[in-house]
């Protein structure tokens, strides 16, 4: 135990996790190689492309710009607990409807934001509102219609429902 | 890419921060946000020794109105800084940039004080600082000192802040019903680095302006100011302000020198119509 590891104890999809971790490991990292959570991907690795986007304290963030030893204390939440809660189960149906995705590889991290300006979106988001909100997240396969057809498909869904 | 290794230190006090700091010198980097520093840290284009997270730190995000000035904490984030009604209602060309800084998940963690200490040149919040005559609250063991924004952008990635300094807050001049702003960039996606961009204030002089500061970003090593475009935008010559910007940007990965004086100039006309249209 030295400042170059550290004990750190978080929540992860609602179970406790207790690790020791070196400083320099980012949260993505983590969870893939230390917990066995692969859904959150490695992409660019600094930022720019949105594939390892997670929860962080109800908030999404770049999983390869935060620690993991940043995390102690916190709750993350990754596609596999947005998955299994049910929460965004209309989302995942939507995309494969509309074929939204090819390869998968930015399909969590769209999941998790597009999830999350559903969530504190006021009223029904426009097309360009979406295009802005997954404005961070790259997909190099579909050019980008089908998802925001996924996405604006489930927020007027969302809202009739809730009519 | 994945970092090297450092020793990291959490510290729950601004004591402790520049106590670490001044012993460790440039060995050490404070951690705030992270957007910018742990990208670089990925990329190995930094290699500190210690990181100092600061995330911790108490009442160093606050928003507040404290007379003529918004103070805003370092630490506030720029997600907090964009929902902000402090903001919205004295800081109104702050709020008109806030959606440009990078994308929703970054601006959750992303610093208001982080991207000023960091001066990236192609960055919103520098630039801002500099067109609203802002200045900078920094802290050391030796006490606190104040440099006005004018001061503070150095060089590249250059600022007044010293290797043993922390940057505490940011105080911007409170808008009135005579203020008048503007902003305008040019990115190739939405939340990207800007390829140019624009942040403009100014006073509202009868039908004109008067106190008109121009800072655009992304064309050269900090932000810059162009005096002679403000003369003649003052006088209320948009086509000779358009004429008499002296800027000399590089070609980057993104445009070249020619291409971005040219939307320099796209950008002066846009921007001075939103100085000259009065605020609702």
């Amino acid at each position: 135990m030295n400042d170059r590891t550290l004990d750190i104890s978080l929540t992860v999809n609602g179970a406790r996790v207790q690790e020791c971790v070196e400083a320099r490991k980012t949260l993505v990292d983590f969870l893939r190689e230390d917990l066995a959570l692969t859904g959150s991907h490695v992409g660019c690795e600094h930022g720019v492309c949105g594939a390892c986007t997670v929860r962080v304290n109800g908030e999404i963030v770049r999983g390869c710009l935060m620690l993991a030893v940043q995390c102690d204390g916190a709750e993350v939440e990754t596609i596999e607990g947005l998955s299994d809660s049910g929460g965004v189960s209309d989302l995942q149906a939507a995309f494969e409807q509309r074929n939204a995705l090819q390869c998968g590889y930015c399909t969590p991290g769209m999941i998790a934001a597009a999830q999350d300006l559903l969530k504190r979106a006021k009223k029904l988001p426009s097309r360009d509102e979406i295009r802005e909100h997954l404005s961070g997240n790259y997909c190099r396969c579909t050019g980008y219609h089908a998802i925001v057809d996924a996405v604006e498909a489930v927020a007027q869904a969302r809202a009739g429902a809730k009519k | 890419m994945k970092p090297a290794p450092f020793a990291y230190k959490k510290v729950r006090t601004l004591k402790e921060a520049v106590t670490l700091l001044a012993k460790h010198k440039d060995n050490a980097r404070l951690l705030a946000g992270g957007q910018s520093l742990i990208a670089t840290l990925n990329m190995r284009l930094s290699a500190p020794a210690l990181l100092i997270d600061i995330n911790d730190l108490k009442g160093l995000d606050g928003i507040v109105k404290k007379g003529k000035f918004v103070e805003v904490g370092a630490l506030a984030r720029h997600a907090q800084v964009e929902r902000s009604d402090v903001i919205s209602r004295y800081a109104p060309l702050i709020a008109l940039a806030m959606p440009h800084i990078g994308h929703p998940a970054i601006r959750n963690r992303g610093s208001f004080g982080g991207s000023i200490a960091f001066a990236d040149p192609a960055a919103e919040l520098p630039a801002c600082l500099l067109a609203l005559g802002g200045e900078v609250e920094i802290a050391s063991t030796k006490g606190k000192r104040k440099v006005k924004a004018d001061a503070f952008f150095k060089g590249l990635f250059e600022t007044a802040v010293r290797p043993h300094e922390i940057v505490t807050a940011i105080r911007i001049p409170v808008a009135d019903k005579y203020t008048r702003v503007g902003f305008a960039e040019l990115a190739r996606r939405h939340g990207d680095y800007a390829i140019v961009g624009l942040a403009a204030s100014a006073r509202a002089n009868g039908k004109g302006l008067a106190d008109v500061r121009l800072a655009y970003f992304g064309v050269g090593d900090t932000p810059i100011r162009v005096k002679k475009a403000e003369a003649e935008l003052t006088a209320g010559n948009i086509d000779a302000a358009v004429s008499a910007l002296d800027l000399e940007p590089h070609d980057d990965v993104q445009a070249t020198a020619k291409v971005k004086k040219h939307l320099a100039g796209v950008l002066l006309r846009r921007v001075a119509t939103q100085l000259l249209e009065a605020r609702p």
